[in-house]
């Protein structure tokens, strides 16, 4: 039954429905799958046992007649950063090892309500901080994707990349990843498949491992456009444990899914256009340009002035935050706990945080730290928030040009793993054109549109306006349906 | 932190510092900064004890579960006040 890992959402759950096969079935086929890659490490917890459960549901539900949800039989990963109540969550850190949750995160509950089953726990970079998954203490995934003719391994693009690499290796139809400030488009573009990040408030927070809650947003990552709309229709909705759920219905993403552009401008921000840039990457721009106006837009050039300075103020925010956040992490309700011999409460903390944090999460917590701290808050902290005011402002103001913005995912195609982790500032440059539409809530999408002279997928990013997934979804599938992108990494895992 | 540790981390968290100082370079000049970055009412939760019962109480146990240390229905830390 090994063909049933070829299938995506869609078709799993027709088939299922339509009794071409079981779930069970469609579980066995992946489990297999999931346990015939190891060498990818893209799980930190595999979970079969859950998987047969949830599909043993869903076969008795459609014996019995009874109507089927969205995602009935569809099994998927999941980032190992949504609280799932028995099965250990741990953020890929040392810290959370052994942390079993007592209850289940909001997106992860949706899910399973709509049918979907879970294959199991999906490595991440630690706490979702980092962009080529080699933070995790689980140690790094490894892309599928090789560069022609070459063994290097690659990295699969963080913070989402066992999501990333199991969906490309075929391992799951479609899997969670969330999105700080790329963590779900930069690895969908490393990778070739799709990924999408709502608008801020789409999907609930709550249950989510918080990273920096300003930004973090849940999204599907899947091999194509529609498996994402199934998927995100699923996932989002409104939660009362949220104080920033948005409290709105969720469309049908899907049923109005359209490729016919006609009407539509789409913005060309002309800052997005860097020095030194990738030729390549350029020449990818191009020809996503040329494929939307083929699907009927129009083409104008904008300008997003405040580009430059995005990163930079992420690289405040985002730390800000998570300093915050991760204050929670002190030995004493849950996770690690370190007790030298004869410590007090204060030397407890700090010997946990010592051992349970990896190097990436010491530095965030510092930075954070330090531009919250009175003497420098507002130099750092507040300016930064100014900053994101104008960011978001350059987008409002772009709006009125445009429906829908087409720039490039990244400034590369996947990158060997070891190439960047020795820099930090290197590594954080690669998240330059996912973060503006991290700092407006802004929903934006990657999607696969080819691949480079090495062999290796090439992503681009389209940003929409609040609230309009649907607009970003559309511009996806127009891609999508143009770019004709079916390649796939040659199996050599095991 | 060891000073091994801190000899690596300080240039890195030096280099990120002078990085993000081109930020000072922006006019903020009457611009207020971001509280909320999508339009949103803060709600309320209902007045009621166990409004929503995944979060309310009586659940000692559970919230006990994943406790390094727990003694007598409480977490147990080192001792505080001598």
């Amino acid at each position: 039954m090994t063909e049933l890992t070829e299938l995506g959402v869609a078709q799993i759950r027709d088939g299922v429905r339509g009794g071409d096969f079981t779930a069970a079935e469609v579980a066995d086929a992946f489990n297999e799958a999931v346990a015939g890659a190891t060498s990818l490490n893209a799980f930190i917890t595999p979970t079969p046992e859950v998987a047969a459960r949830h599909a043993a549901l869903v076969d008795v539900d459609r014996a019995a007649g009874k109507d089927l949800g969205a995602m009935a039989g569809v099994p998927i990963g999941m980032k190992d950063l949504f609280a799932t109540r028995g099965v250990r969550t741990t953020a890929a850190s040392h810290i959370l090892e052994g942390f079993v949750p007592e209850y289940e995160s909001t997106v992860s509950h949706n899910l399973w309500s709509a049918g979907a089953g879970m294959l199991g726990k999906l490595n991440l970079d630690q706490f979702a901080m980092g962009s080529s998954n080699e933070t995790s203490f689980f140690g790094n995934v490894v892309n599928p994707w090789r560069r022609n003719g070459s063994d290097v391994a690659l990295t699969p693009g963080g913070s989402s990349g066992g999501s990333s690499a199991a969906v490309a290796a075929r391992l799951v139809p479609a899997a969670t990843g969330t999105d700080t400030g790329g963590s779900i488009r930069q690895p969908a573009a490393f990778a070739g498949i799709c990924g999408i990040k709502p608008t801020y408030g789409r999907c609930s927070r709550w249950g989510t491992v918080a990273f920096a809650s300003s930004l973090d947003q849940a999204g599907p990552m899947a091999r194509d456009v529609r498996d994402c709309a199934i998927m995100l229709g699923a996932m989002a909705g409104f939660d009362a444990k949220d104080s920033t759920s948005l409290d709105l219905p969720v469309p049908d993403w899907e049923g109005t899914l359209s490729a016919d552009l006609k009407g539509k401008r789409v913005g060309i921000p002309r800052e997005y256009r860097m020095e030194g840039m990738d030729p390549e990457i350029e020449a990818s721009w191009e020809q996503g340009k040329a494929m939307l106006r083929d699907a009927g837009a129009e083409i104008v050039d904008i300008s997003l002035p405040h580009t430059k300075h995005a990163l930079p103020a992420y690289y405040i925010i985002a730390p800000a935050e998570a300093s915050s956040n991760l204050a929670r992490y002190d030995g004493v309700r849950y996770g690690l706990r370190e007790l030298p011999a004869g410590a007090g409460l204060q030397d407890m903390y700090a010997a946990t945080r010592a051992a349970g944090f990896g190097d990436e999460v010491k530095r965030r917590v510092l930075i954070g730290t330090y531009v919250l701290s009175a003497g420098f808050y507002d130099a750092y902290y507040t300016q930064a928030q100014k900053v994101r005011t104008l960011i978001a402002r350059d987008f409002a103001e772009a709006w009125d040009q445009c429906e829908i913005i087409l720039a490039p995912t990244t400034p590369s195609a996947a990158f060997p793993l070891g190439e960047k982790s020795d820099v930090p500032l290197a590594m954080y440059l690669n998240d330059v054109f996912a973060v503006p539409a991290s700092l407006a809530g802004l929903p934006a999408m990657s999607v696969p549109c080819g691949l480079n002279a090495q062999g290796l997928p090439l992503g681009l990013q389209i940003i929409g306006k609040e609230l309009d997934e649907q607009g970003v979804l559309d511009a996806g599938r127009a891609i999508e349906a143009r770019a004709g992108f079916t390649a796939q990494p040659e199996k050599w895992w095991a | 932190m060891g000073d091994a540790e801190l000899d690596r981390m300080v240039p890195e968290l030096n280099n990120i510092l002078d990085w993000v100082e081109q930020l000072g370079e922006v006019d903020t000049a009457n611009v207020e900064p971001m509280t909320a970055v999508i339009a949103n009412a803060l709600r309320l939760r209902a007045d009621v004890v166990d409004a929503d019962p995944l979060t309310g109480g009586n659940m000692r146990e559970r919230v006990l579960a994943n406790a390094p240390d727990a003694e007598h229905g409480f977490f147990a830390v080192p001792k505080v006040i001598e």
